[in-house]
């Protein structure tokens, strides 16, 4: 099994190191894995009895870490009463109800074997993932089960589960979106019956109707359309009564004034028995506008969950140093002042300054830096961020709502609110438009109260519906809506308005290179070595020396290294930012950068043919030089073909990047941008997207780190990474959550196209309603044409927003 | 065509229980995860009694060459 070449794990896909001999038996037959991580997890997966999990999941798992005991161990304070206190709440006696956010669930199955798994677990009441959201709810009986029993569960099968506190939002969405729902249905219901009826009531008008059984209908209808306006509709009468305290004309105005006057006008009628009803236009609009307000309500939560889940980079507990000692309490009790005490490996729990001991600092989560950065005494860091290399004691200087993390979610929250500036226009111009067609009204009716009295209430009505400015407030939001949604799907999540319709007008597109590009995780490219040392053995001392550090260049030499290693290092000790030394079998190595492998044993490092864009790592002994490593950055497979269609489609392409000239130039040179800036710093790139602009050219940023999120926010329109720093995406109007680089092409392709969709919806509502304007005015448009207008102008813009809903390569 | 005196008010009852109906599911959860139960019906625990599927011939699984 364990012979084959090119052997992929059966768990994670990832490919099978050679000489490694872990393997489990699925289904009967024995499977390869890459790791002692799978193996336990597909052992797990095995003994639940859950293997047709692998026959059902179409997405290959993500690589399972190996269970570390203190990793599990932590788990367990998730069981103190006084860390509970957020996040569980107990329904009756002993039993507790928790929710979870789970990291890891790539499809369905995965939902399933968590499902299967937890709830077959003893004293598990229930345990139930949502797929849209991976989030879970558990709710479970304290006398048989704790918490962390269940947290380890979860992590035995290969997924993260982070508690979290579910009231602060979820509820608030939840309200909101089951609201919407009921809104929705009793409109769309009452919709249809209402213009069944109104099927029957025309063909009564064209072919003649048995009076009472109009006036039946008539009733019927108004019966129906009576909770459709007032449960249904009104919430457009409050904002528009909002709108109209705050002295603006928005488009809720119209809305109502539309929706409450045929709805009245309908109702004399049926009373007096006399002129038109238009209960199906009412209904149906309110039915139309309130379904584009829901799907624009999913979008907005969906951006919104992402905002919360930034939450569970914050540790949930702390030890505290006190003067009795340490204490582990949760991290909503600290107070400003509180002296923490941070493990190697530990998340930092608040933002604070570092009074003791040095070390150094992953801050990857919000700078997209893949290097640590080393911090000593003085030095400020940031909650959220991971301790690397030895224990720090921090003093905290801001908690909660002041803390870098917390602004980020603001920003992230302020982000979500803020509405495109064509439908912007679009609500301007209807506001003018509104009040022009409430004083025009008004003139038509005195004119024709004056000539025929008996004519000049139906004439005004019919001016009123005909001109109702509803086709003209769905053309881009529907148009929108539409587009974000199809691009969600692709895994391009939109998180402002603007940024479709800008998107669109780009000429510029500015590439940053470090995880944009490439994949912003070394690789050993090539490796030299000195003396008659074997490269494989070389490769093993330096994992070995490595063994157990979260340094990114670590990893790359514990992937490579034979598993299992037999080379075991004594005595290791880390110097930030500089290398690692270690004692194997008696002989003291040394790896690191060239000037600290130099500087201790005087050896000269001076090479000749080292590739000038990678990272170099040396392995020397007490006397030698022993290998040379040259690490770099794997390019992503797909930026060649991206930056190709880019091109393409005219658009120019740059590439700037804080790297040396030497690594800029070399991927510039392979993916084919003749324009690259190297060296740069943020001022730096802000200065040439600004030099850009000041062209009068538009400018689209892709990046992921914190040094691009300045770069990004000025960008006219700004993609980050999905893999990126949250700040990045906080900054960024989109986000490329499926981190692959042609569906920027599809999005500049579908941004393309909704623009003129949202041109031609506007100029065929504005020119529907310019043409029926004047022949409603002049009485030649019957109030039952009107309806039949108003509705038909409606329909067409919203089935003209729903093309976009097709497939995006089309 | 007297008939539709009855029929009309029937179809109101009806629209009430679509109504009613459709607010139990609001209220019970049913619209909570749209994408997940479309997935759910699809992996239950009747392997056993699937008769193709024999520890020794399983099919290979597509998705391990990925």
């Amino acid at each position: 099994m364990t012979g084959n070449e090119e052997q992929s794990c059966f768990h994670c896909g990832l490919p099978v190191p050679k000489n490694s001999s872990y393997s489990v038996t699925i289904d009967g037959k024995e499977q390869a894995m890459c790791c002692p991580g799978c193996q336990a997890v597909a052992n797990a997966i095995v003994d639940g009895g859950l293997t047709s999990f692998y026959q059902h999941r179409t997405e290959t798992s993500p690589t399972a870490r190996a269970a570390v005991p203190e990793v599990l161990d932590q788990l367990t304070l998730y069981d103190k009463p006084e860390l509970q206190k957020t996040f569980v709440s107990t329904d009756e006696k002993n039993v507790k109800q928790a929710a979870l956010i789970l990291e890891g669930i790539v499809c369905a199955a995965c939902v399933w074997l968590n499902e299967r798994h937890i709830s077959a677990l003893p004293g598990v009441i229930e345990f139930r993932v949502n797929y849209s959201t991976h989030r879970a709810r558990v709710r479970w009986d304290e006398s048989q089960i704790k918490l962390s029993d269940i947290l380890q569960a979860i992590s035995a099968i290969g997924y993260l589960a982070h508690p979290f506190d579910a009231g602060r939002q979820e509820a608030v969405y939840k309200k909101e979106r089951s609201n919407a729902l009921k809104r929705l249905a009793i409109a769309g219901l009452g919709a249809v019956q209402v213009m069944m009826l109104a099927v029957a009531l025309y063909a009564g008008d064209y072919s003649g109707m048995d009076a009472g059984l109009e006036n039946f209908m008539r009733w019927v209808s108004l019966f129906i359309a009576t909770p459709v306006v007032f449960y249904s509709a009104r919430s457009f009468f409050s904002s528009a009564w909002r709108d109209l305290k705050a002295h603006q004309l928005g488009m809720d105005v119209p809305v109502s004034l539309a929706i409450g006057m045929a709805y009245a006008a309908s109702c004399w009628a049926t009373v007096t028995r006399s002129g038109e009803v238009y209960f199906d236009s009412v209904t149906m609009f309110t039915f139309f506008l309130l379904a584009g307000r829901f799907l624009e309500m999913g979008a907005r939560q969906k951006a919104g969950q992402a905002a919360e889940e930034l939450v569970k980079l914050l540790p949930a507990m702390a030890t505290r140093i006190t003067a009795e000692g340490d204490e582990t309490v949760a991290v909503t009790e600290l107070a400003i002042g509180d002296k923490v005490r941070i493990k190697p490996g530990d998340s930092i729990p608040a933002d604070g300054i570092i009074v003791e001991g040095r070390s150094s600092i992953d801050e990857s989560l919000l700078t997209g830096e893949s290097h640590p950065l080393a911090k000593t005494i003085e030095e400020n860091v940031i909650g959220g961020t991971v301790n690397i290399e030895s224990p720090l004691v921090v003093e905290v200087k801001k908690v909660g709502e002041d803390t870098v993390l917390a602004s980020i979610q603001r920003l992230l929250d302020r982000a979500q609110t803020e509405k495109p500036s064509i439908a912007k226009t679009a609500d301007r111009v209807a506001a003018y438009f509104v009040g022009f067609l409430l004083v025009l009204v008004s003139a038509v009716y005195f004119w024709w109260w004056q000539h025929e009295p008996d004519q000049a209430f139906w004439i005004a009505l019919s001016l009123l519906v005909v001109t109702c400015p509803c086709a003209l407030s769905l053309a881009t939001p529907a148009a929108m809506t539409a587009a974000t949604g199809s691009l969600t799907r692709l895994g391009v999540l939109t998180t402002r308005g603007h940024a479709l319709e800008t998107l669109a007008k780009v000429t510029h597109i500015v590439f940053d290179k470090t995880g944009t590009l490439t994949k912003g995780r070394l690789a050993l490219e090539s490796m030299n070595v000195f003396t008659d040392i074997k490269k494989q053995q070389s490769i093993n001392i330096a994992a070995a020396l490595e063994l157990g550090s979260e340094h990114p260049v670590a990893k790359v030499f514990l992937q490579q290294a034979s598993t299992p290693n037999e080379m075991i290092a004594e005595k290791i000790e880390a110097i930030s930012g500089l290398g690692v030394t270690g004692i194997i079998n008696g002989i003291q190595y040394r790896l690191g950068c060239a000037s600290y492998v130099e500087a201790i044993d005087n050896i000269s490092t001076n090479l000749k043919d080292n590739p000038q864009h990678t990272t170099e790592i040396y392995l020397a002994d007490e006397k030698n030089i022993l290998a040379v490593f040259f690490l770099s950055d794997e390019l992503r497979e797909e930026a060649v073909e991206t930056i190709q269609s880019l091109k393409v489609l005219g658009k120019e392409v740059w590439l700037v990047s804080g790297d040396n000239e030497a690594a800029v130039s070399y991927v510039a040179g392979q993916v084919g941008i003749s324009n690259s800036r190297h060296s740069m710093k943020p001022q730096d790139k802000l200065d040439v997207i600004q030099e850009l602009q000041s062209n009068g050219e538009i400018v689209a940023m892709v990046g992921d780190g914190v040094n691009d999120a300045p770069v990004l926010a000025t960008a006219q329109v700004s993609v980050a990474m999905g893999s990126g720093t949250q700040l990045a995406q906080a900054s960024a109007d989109m986000v490329l959550l499926s981190e692959h680089l042609p569906h920027l092409v599809d999005a500049m392709k579908m941004a393309k196209r909704s623009v003129n969709i949202v041109h031609q919806n506007l100029a065929w509502a504005l020119g529907y309603n310019l043409l029926a304007l004047p022949l409603a005015s002049m009485g030649y448009v019957a109030p039952w044409m009107a309806a039949i207008g108003m509705s038909a102008s409606s329909l067409v813009v919203v089935l003209n927003a729903l093309r976009l809903n097709k497939s995006v390569d089309v | 065509m007297e008939i539709l005196y009855i029929l009309i008010p029937l179809g109101l009852l009806v629209l009430g229980v679509a109504i009613w109906g459709f607010i139990w599911a609001v209220r019970t959860g049913q619209f909570d995860d749209m994408e997940g139960p479309a997935y759910r019906i699809l992996m239950d625990d009747d392997d056993i009694r699937i008769p193709t599927r024999h520890p020794e011939n399983t099919p290979k699984q597509q998705d391990s060459k990925k």
